[in-house]
């Protein structure tokens, strides 16, 4: 993966974009469809790569998988599942580079992601 | 019901005129628009029980100026308040609603005055002149809603603190000055189109809104031959919108539009504002941009394209010192002029000094045009890298999902020689 540019260091800012997916609306799709979807998914890693504003990203398995950890007063719990029961659920993420938050919605309405479900653009602390 | 729906007219009607005249003095637009919401809530109120008055807009005005008045006094800062309150009176004599030049093109004069930042000059217009919540205009042009609040708020701020004049400037000026009002104005219809399906509903209205104030504008303005090419430009595009898309929500390019899908109408429209623009003898940007499309409009009569006409029409824009969009439209003009693979190669060739622009990184419609042009002259493997990069550029899932189609014809073609 290329670095992230870094001609005007002092004046770029990093955001997170969360991916949350609607399972039950991406059930529906074809599997025709969900196969341009991938390929749609490839091509906004590459155009996010060549422009030079990609930092990392990973796409997370279902939250069938997940386990959710938590410390309450010395005791600690455990539990299959996300930590909450929602109709979107985190379903991977960006992390960028740019100029400004426009940008960065700019980013975020071209992720295929952005069709079934939300992205969630999360300025990141610096 | 018939209340609200008046109140709804008059404030689409009015509320430009509204703001302008309680701002022209006290150059407090905030202010104003504070005035005339009361003013409207005021009305929902009482008219359902005292009737719709006679004058609506003079009823609106008259209490919109009391509460205006009213906050001066609130804010009890003498030294302010009283200048403040003599320009009001003067400013504010009564006024029948009719007979005084309409002061929303004054506004708009305002709004796009070289003192407020290009960017939200469009989304400051919206506002003050047809009352647009920040919200709604921060969802059209893809800006944070509380960024989009701040840039609006900060202009009005700078409007009242440099004392912008509301006024039409003078000759000399005008030209100058009246190319930024129309940037601002084609922005906001630019902003609706781009939501070609028209699935957002308040996007859908900002199209229409453009044309309101291009309109507007020309009405206004009826020697100023760029208003109204601006608005023959906005007609034409309008009268293809619904013919971008077809009836399972795909997106069909414009050579691929069947012609009787065009909104006729708007097409006349279009031809005889641009026609009158052209009698006054004054060309310029947005008339040639509507020429383009009027050349476009004619192959529902000619049959076919003429690209020789296209062709010269993006030179005369090129000249005038025409963006990144136009040299890319120029490019793709001289392959289609040309035809056939040897075209193509002509065409890549005019795109190859725009190679270096920065902002191809994140500009669409380059990779778009570019893929094209490289499919029809055999260089499958780069046509499919630069559809990818167009897929990965583009917002709209019925544009990516063409994008997309057309990828795997390139793919299908694969590498190897330049097919026949």
């Amino acid at each position: 993966m290329m670095p992230a540019k870094s001609d005007d260091e002092d004046d770029s800012m990093k955001f997170l974009l969360l991916n949350y997916v609607d399972y039950a609306e991406r059930s529906k799709v074809s599997q025709e469809e969900n196969g341009r979807l991938y390929a749609a998914y490839q091509a906004y890693l590459e155009a996010l790569t060549k422009a030079g504003v990609l930092l990392s990203n990973h796409g997370l398995r279902p939250t069938s998988e997940a386990v959710t950890v938590r410390m309450r007063g010395g005791q600690q719990t455990v539990v299959n599942g996300p930590f909450a029961e929602t109709k979107e659920q985190l379903g991977g993420y960006f992390l960028i580079e740019v100029d400004d938050i426009d940008a960065a919605l700019a980013w975020a309405a071209r992720c295929p992601g952005a069709e079934y479900g939300a992205m969630e653009v999360r300025p990141v602390w610096q | 019901m018939a209340v609200a729906l008046t109140a709804e007219a008059v404030a689409r009607q009015s509320y430009g005129k509204l703001v302008a005249y309680l701002a022209a003095r006290t150059h407090d637009v905030a202010g104003a628009e504070d005035a005339l919401s009361e003013a409207f809530v005021a009305a929902l109120e009482r008219w359902p029980q005292a009737g719709i008055p006679r004058e609506p807009e003079a009823w609106l005005l008259a209490v919109a100026r009391r509460k205006l008045m009213d906050a001066a006094r609130h804010r009890r800062v003498v030294d302010e308040a009283v200048p403040a309150l003599e320009l009001l009176a003067q400013g504010l004599e009564p006024w029948d609603g009719g007979g005084i030049p309409d002061p929303r093109l004054q506004l708009m004069f305002a709004c796009a005055h070289p003192e407020i930042d290009a960017e939200v000059r469009a989304p400051l217009m919206l506002q003050t002149v047809l009352g647009f919540d920040a919200a709604t205009i921060a969802s059209a042009f893809l800006v944070a809603p509380a960024t989009m609040s701040q840039r609006l708020v900060r202009a009005k701020q700078r409007i009242r603190q440099a004392g912008i004049p509301f006024e039409v400037p003078e000759h000399r000026q005008l030209a100058g000055r009246l190319e930024a009002v129309l940037e601002a104005i084609y922005a906001t219809y630019a902003a609706g189109w781009a939501d070609p399906a028209g699935t957002e509903a308040r996007t859908r209205g900002l199209a229409e809104e453009g044309i309101w104030l291009g309109r507007l504008v020309a009405s206004l303005l009826p020697q100023e031959a760029e208003a109204l090419g601006l608005l023959a430009l906005m007609l034409h595009a309008e009268a293809r919108r619904p013919a971008r898309r077809d009836a399972e929500g795909n997106f069909v390019p414009l050579a691929e539009q069947d012609p009787a899908s065009w909104n006729l109408p708007m097409v006349a429209e279009a031809e005889e504002v641009l026609f009158t623009a052209s009698r006054l003898s004054a060309p310029g940007r947005f008339q040639l941009e509507a020429a383009v499309q009027s050349v476009h409009a004619a192959r529902r009569v000619a049959g076919r394209t003429d690209w020789a006409a296209i062709l010269l029409l993006y030179d005369g824009l090129l000249a005038l010192g025409g963006s990144l969009v136009v040299a890319i439209n120029r490019a793709v003009a001289v392959a289609e002029f040309r035809g056939g693979a040897e075209g193509a190669a002509a065409g890549l060739a005019a795109l190859e000094p725009l190679a270096a622009e920065p902002q191809l990184a994140t500009y669409q419609p380059y990779w778009a045009a570019r893929a094209a042009l490289l499919l029809r002259t055999g260089r499958a493997e780069e046509a499919c890298e630069a559809y990818r990069r167009a897929i990965g550029l583009e917002a709209d899932p019925a544009v990516r999902r063409f994008l997309q189609a057309e990828h795997e014809r390139a793919a299908r073609l694969g590498p190897g020689p330049p097919s026949p």
